[in-house]
């Protein structure tokens, strides 16, 4: 198996801590343990490429150049770094002008990158590398009867990964069916949370995710899970705005697949973040303890 | 009644615009676009937009820049690439999008205080700067320069159940080599 480093982003270590304190202790379990990379630096997200490409492909430059130094492969858990740093990589593997250019700019900065470097999701890892039936092996409850809306939004599938379809993907799904979820047909799985938009336009962000939550109800969910932080913070965040503005209660936990596997592996729920929520997740304990962890 | 007329004539538009946004997108294919719409159709933005992808590309294409650039089309897209996946033509729609927003950007036409090219421009800033984001500086930030007050209020509450969860945190971000960051970034601006 290749070894990988652990590249967090800026919402792990922000509102997103809960996916962090979840993700870690359960590549722990799985025999591979995540080493933080040293002095990584933000990888620009949509915004520093709205304002300069150059440069923000420079930046997720650095990030590959220190993982190159430690020959491992980065594991970014979120969607946005994902993509973000595969998309420079793409770039600067190649031999375009622009890729010339900014691998001169890091050489001379003393991060010189040659190229050798794969960037993967925890997800693509789990499935690809460490594989269903090992984690199948690894399970102590399974969480029988809890219905999930398995959500991935649109960074993970679009538009470079070819572990899953950009349209439909099932891979957490069947990661959910491992761990003895039950996974409802939810149509919504890759419509698109409304990214930062939330943040500037929160008209247009509520209504995106009021669409998604709704569907998730629609089909009899119990929760969301996740694997992207700012799918995560827009399914959440406006929740008790919706039912006052379209009249409808559209509440529902929202999850990291990570803290579900926590779950099933045994691991004390105190220990992966579910504190951090601010949904009511009574209804949740109420499901896993009637009969549900198994 | 007055008779307007709303869309330019051949000599009116910007010849050199669609190899501009070429070059700037990466997109080689913009002119390859057969009109069918599946970008718009796939859009869960384009409810929102005064233009619809489609037209976008269709503005790109034979030089309507300051149409272009004038759209809220380019801040809407939040970069979920369903068009790009799913255009016939394989046209890097998103790609094409990017570097519309650099253009507007560049060439200021945009209302000043429109927060998504604030979000983008305060974020680029801090990043520059610190090597990391800081969500609660970042906000901050956006609101003040969107000239937005009230909003900043309104997201009390949200505030208050971040900072109960511990998902929220006054400190600044900042990477230890940032010395390394400044010089890349003026050794790419120097090569410029």
């Amino acid at each position: 198996m290749k070894d990988y480093i652990y590249y967090p982003g800026c919402s792990l270590k922000g509102n997103s801590k809960h996916y962090e304190e979840s993700i870690l202790p359960v590549f722990r379990e799985l025999g591979l343990p995540l080493e933080e990379l040293e002095d990584w630096n933000c990888c620009g997200a949509t915004a520093y490429f709205s304002m300069d490409d150059l440069m923000a492909t420079a930046i997720c430059g650095r990030n590959l150049s220190l993982a190159e130094n430690k020959k491992k492969n980065i594991i970014a858990p979120c969607a946005g770094c994902y993509l973000t740093l595969k998309k420079a990589n793409k770039v600067l593997q190649g031999n375009s002008e622009k890729a010339k250019k900014i691998n001169q700019a890091l050489e001379k900065a003393g991060c010189p990158y040659h190229g050798s470097i794969e960037v993967k999701h925890p997800l693509e890892v789990l499935i690809e590398d460490i594989g269903l039936e090992r984690i199948k092996d690894r399970v102590k409850y399974r969480l029988k009867g809890l219905k999930v809306a398995c959500y991935y939004g649109c960074q993970l599938v679009r538009p470079f990964t070819d572990f899953d379809d950009p349209d439909y993907p099932t891979k957490l799904d069947q990661l959910m069916e491992t761990i003895g979820a039950q996974p409802v047909p939810y149509s919504a799985k890759t419509r698109c949370c409304g990214g930062s938009l939330t943040g500037t336009i929160e008209e247009v962000g509520k209504r995106l995710n009021f669409i998604l939550l709704k569907e998730a109800k629609r089909r009899g969910a119990d929760v969301i899970v996740t694997l992207c932080p700012l799918c995560q913070f827009n399914l959440e965040i406006l929740q008790d705005k919706m039912a006052r503005d379209y009249g409808e209660d559209v509440t529902m936990p929202i999850l990291y697949f990570s803290q579900l596997m926590g779950l099933a592996f045994g691991l004390a729920k105190e220990d992966l973040g579910f504190r951090r929520s601010i949904i009511n997740l009574d209804p949740l304990w109420q499901k896993l303890t009637n009969g549900g962890i198994q | 009644m007055d008779i307007q007329r709303h869309v330019k004539y051949e000599e009116e538009l910007d010849k050199s615009f669609l190899e501009e946004i070429k070059v700037a997108s990466g997109a080689e294919d913009i002119d390859r676009c057969i009109q069918c719409g599946t970008c718009s159709s796939s859009c869960p933005m384009s409810v929102y937009m005064d233009s619809p992808p489609r037209k976008i590309i269709a503005m790109v294409k034979n030089g309507f820049k300051e149409e272009a650039l004038k759209s809220f089309t380019i801040w809407l897209c939040s970069s979920c690439y369903t068009c790009q996946v799913r255009c016939p033509a394989k046209i890097e729609i998103t790609e094409v999008m990017y570097a519309l927003k650099r253009k507007a950007i560049e060439e200021k036409v945009y209302p000043s205080n429109f927060p998504i090219p604030v979000l983008d421009r305060e974020m680029s800033n801090l990043i520059k700067k610190y090597g990391r984001n800081s969500e609660l500086w970042l906000i901050l930030r956006l609101y003040l320069k969107s000239k937005n007050p009230l909003g900043l209020l309104k997201m009390a509450p949200l505030g208050l159940k971040l900072m109960k969860t511990g998902r929220m945190s006054l400190k600044k971000e900042a990477i230890k080599n940032r010395n390394q960051l400044k010089k890349l970034l003026e050794y790419l601006k120097e090569e410029a």
